[in-house]
């Protein structure tokens, strides 16, 4: 029952209340009476009838008055309390009652206050924690991912489909190294989150290597596998596999991916093999020398009365054998010299590096200024780090002791295939008997021993050191004379360039992502995307117009790849229009010599496999690959996706869908524009912002968008 | 009557030793300086041993060994490998096709002697 009617019913009540006795009773006393005590009341009742019913109607006044004050402050201000709660439940937990009305109502509005207070409390305190464990997760993530790249090794984790979920740079760079044809076509392309292993190891192996590990912990034993594999170019992979466990504590462990560490043992086996030869050559080949020489001997022992020519004869033979023994050495020492330093694990070090460790070092225990002069920071060295930066700590004391030395300067040069770092010093001459005691002594270091000297250490690293004088300047200084290291891998200067933020080497929810075929029906945040644009000679492609540039970029689950980008110049085999040089600032001399379209699609199609394409008026670029379908042979037939389709399906009332337009009406801020790669990467961002937008439009999947796509206006522009 | 024995060896320095070793020991002495020159002495001079090195130019000292093993006549030929390869592999090869006896170089000129002369039964 409403309120409203439950006071009209009180009203009613009170009325009844307040009149019936009074007529009740009057009806009994009339009952009662005789005739003429009935005329005698009535006279006098009317008489008086008029102040009697003001009275009542006054008290009923009064009372009315009063219902209605107290309906308003419990039962409405009650209701309306009800009410304020609600919104404190749903909409707005911030919300508060207003204390108002009687004590009593008030004193409800305060408890009820209080456990709001104490909700608030206790969600804000869930919150931080949810917050601060999703933190700590990713942290760990980012701690693991960081920990990897660092890593020498090349390690990549794959789920079972054999999709990469994680791998770190150096992996990145042995593949890319791997990877067939023009190396910056490829650019990375076989390596890639979502992709699949395969393309770089041989399926059969890795699932081979996976029954092994699935019978391994069957078994109870070590879940680990090797197997060395051939690539397409004919390298020699080492990979060393271990399982991703899932499930904790006693629970039956399954296998939900692996970790593969993968090294290129091409070169080691090159020089082993180089190094068996040469003991091959000095020892089999020294058998039959010897043989005949020992023969030859054994006759002229055992005979000494043979005659003189016969013994001329057994003498030449060991002349000549001896002769060529030596010859044989000296032939192997020569070929094998190589392979026989690198017994010693050298590793490739940037020189700068290590002079920093040392100076560090230096400084740290012997409390010496380091200085440096002129450093070339481009030098890789071969180098055992470690004793090379012992050794110098080493020199750096005994200078400190003998000569007082109050501060010391690196410098590194470099001449042919030599690199020279000079430890300098200012102060008295020395004598060439003293550093070469200093040389053949055991280093020690305050308390640090090691069981080399440094001539050992020198030794080691195929290296030279002397001592020599800069007479003009009154100081002196050591030299190591060491090999120049070519690096094995060069890092790549486009890579620092796009190495801003976090690297995106891993994506650990692809752990539960089987299969990464496009499916239209499958949500626009769970696929992969290749965004991509292209630099052309001019606007009409049916006119002869050619590309000359295609940047790319990977999008996988939600998140823009910059570590996995496509970037090539072509040539477009014709001249470049003068008027259209300045809006992409490529060049004749840019494009000359690059690989024509014939060598970069195949490329760039093996790039996009699996993948959904997004452009910026996709139209446009699209109708340039497809005017190349005939030639090339290449087909681009999955879904595509238009950004500025995609704009108007977002904001239709806007009247430009131009690319810097959506960035600046999306909020979203890109360094440079108007090349490729860059202009690929502004329409992945622009492409990640519109996803949310278009879920609250109930655009959810990619065959939704690629309907409303059509439906606009835009869509019905062709080239 | 003196055993006969073909020395076949590519080496001149380790012939002429072995050469004069078996000359002094009172064995008649040929020498062949590559495998078809060797399967030639043995049709021609009717070897009772054969001291064969095995890393020879056209033929190798296997592949000599096998043909003469191929045919039922050269059975009592008695054949020692010398090799300056010291694997065993190389010496199970060796023996099992066909070899009486083998030898690695640089080898002691008195064991070789006492090996001929008990493989001919002359001690």
């Amino acid at each position: 029952m409403k309120a409203k009617y439950r006071f009209a019913l009180a009203v009613v009540v009170l009325g009844l209340l307040m009149t019936g006795p009074f007529v009740v009773t009057s009806l009994l006393v009339w009952l009662d009476m005789k005739e003429a005590e009935r005329v005698m009341l009535t006279e006098l009742l009317l008489s008086r009838l008029p102040v009697g019913t003001m009275m009542t109607i006054v008290g009923f006044g009064f009372g009315v008055m009063v219902l209605h004050k107290l309906f308003k402050q419990y039962v409405e201000g009650l209701l309306r309390m009800a009410e304020t709660l609600r919104m404190m439940l749903s909409a707005n937990r911030n919300f508060r009652v207003t204390l108002e009305g009687p004590v009593e109502v008030q004193q409800l509005a305060r408890a009820a206050n209080d456990l709001a207070q104490q909700r608030d409390v206790l969600m804000d305190d869930v919150d931080a924690q949810i917050s601060r464990a999703k933190a700590s997760v990713e942290e760990e993530k980012n701690r693991l991912a960081a920990l990897m790249s660092e890593l020498a090794q090349a390690v990549v984790v794959c789920n079972l489909d054999g999709r990469i979920l994680l791998y770190n740079n150096r992996a990145r760079l042995q593949f890319k190294a791997l990877a067939q044809g023009p190396t910056s076509v490829s650019g990375g392309a076989l390596i890639g989150l979502g992709r699949s292993i395969f393309s770089i190891l041989e399926k059969n192996q890795v699932q081979h290597a996976q029954e092994v590990i699935t019978q391994r912990l069957d078994a109870g034993k070590t879940a680990l596998s090797n197997f060395i594999t051939t690539t397409r170019g004919g390298q020699l992979l080492r990979a060393q596999m271990v399982p991703v466990l899932s499930g904790t504590g006693d629970e039956k462990k399954t296998m939900s991916g692996y970790v593969l560490t993968v090294e290129n043992i091409t070169r080691s086996l090159e020089q082993e093999a180089k190094r068996d030869q040469a003991l091959h050559s000095l020892t089999e080949g020294s058998r039959s020398s010897l043989g005949s020489i020992r023969a030859a001997i054994t006759n002229l022992i055992d005979y000494p009365d043979m005659e003189a020519e016969l013994r001329e004869r057994f003498v030449h033979v060991v002349d000549d054998e001896a002769a060529r023994m030596n010859q044989r050495l000296d032939q192997t020492m020569a070929e094998f010299s190589d392979s026989m330093k690198t017994r010693w694990p050298l590793e490739d070090i940037l020189a700068i590096d290590l002079i920093a460790a040392t100076q560090r070092r230096i400084e740290d225990k012997l409390k010496l200024p380091i200085k440096t002069e002129e450093l070339d920071d481009t030098l890789w060295v071969k180098a055992d780090s470690f004793s090379l930066m012992f050794a110098l700590t080493f020199l750096a004391a005994k200078l400190q002791d003998h000569y007082e030395t109050r501060e010391l300067r690196f410098r590194l040069t470099s001449e042919g295939k030599l690199a020279y770092l000079d430890l300098i010093w200012a102060g008295a001459a020395m004598s060439s008997e003293t550093f070469y005691t200093w040389e053949m002594e055991t280093m020690q270091v305050g308390d640090e021993t090691s069981p080399l000297s440094l001539r050992d250490v020198i030794d080691r690293h195929g290296a030279e050191i002397w001592y020599q004088r800069e007479k003009a300047a009154h100081r002196a200084f050591f030299r190591f004379v060491l090999p120049v290291a070519m690096p094995e891998i060069a890092q790549d200067q486009d890579d620092k360039a796009r190495d801003t933020g976090r690297p995106e080497y891993y994506d650990f929810d692809l752990f539960n992502f089987e299969d990464k075929s496009i499916d239209l029906d499958r949500k626009l945040s769970d696929l992969a995307y290749t965004v991509f644009d292209t630099e052309t000679t001019g606007l009409e492609p049916s006119n002869g117009d050619e590309i000359i540039q295609i940047g790319a970029v990977r999008v996988v689950n939600n998140r823009l790849l910059r570590q996995e980008v496509f970037n090539q110049l072509l040539d477009p085999e014709r001249p470049l229009k003068p008027e259209s040089i300045p809006i992409h600032g490529i060049t004749e001399d840019m494009v000359r010599g690059q690989p024509n379209i014939d060598v970069v699609l195949p490329a760039f199609h093996e790039f996009c496999e699996d993948t959904v394409l997004i452009a910026h008026n996709a139209a446009f670029d699209m109708r340039f690959l497809q005017l190349k379908e005939e030639r090339t042979g290449i087909r681009f037939i999955q879904p595509v996706l238009d950004t500025l389709l995609l704009s108007a399906v977002v904001h239709p009332n806007q009247e430009s869908h131009k690319l810097d337009v959506i960035l600046e009406r999306l909020g979203i801020e890109i360094g440079g524009r108007h090349n490729a790669l860059e202009d690929s990467l502004a329409t992945a961002a622009v492409f990640l912002k519109m996803i949310p937008m278009l879920e609250e439009m109930g655009i959810v999947t990619v065959r939704q968008a690629l309907e409303a796509s059509e439906k606009t206006y835009f869509a019905r522009i062709k080239y | 009557m003196a055993h006969k024995i073909l020395i076949v060896d590519d080496e001149p320095n380790i012939v002429i030793s072995l050469e004069f070793l078996m000359k002094k020991e009172g064995f008649e002495v040929a020498v062949a300086t590559d495998g078809d020159e060797a399967l030639a002495k043995v049709a021609s001079f009717a070897p009772d041993l054969m001291l064969l090195d095995v890393m020879m130019p056209k033929k190798s000292g296997f592949e000599v060994c096998e043909a003469l093993r191929a045919d039922a006549n050269n059975a009592s030929l008695q054949i020692v490998m010398l090799t300056a390869k010291g694997r065993d592999t190389e010496v199970a090869k060796g023996l099992a096709i066909g070899a009486d006896a083998y030898m690695t170089k640089p080898f002691s000129t008195k064991e070789l002697v006492a090996k001929v002369k008990s493989m001919l039964g002359v001690c």
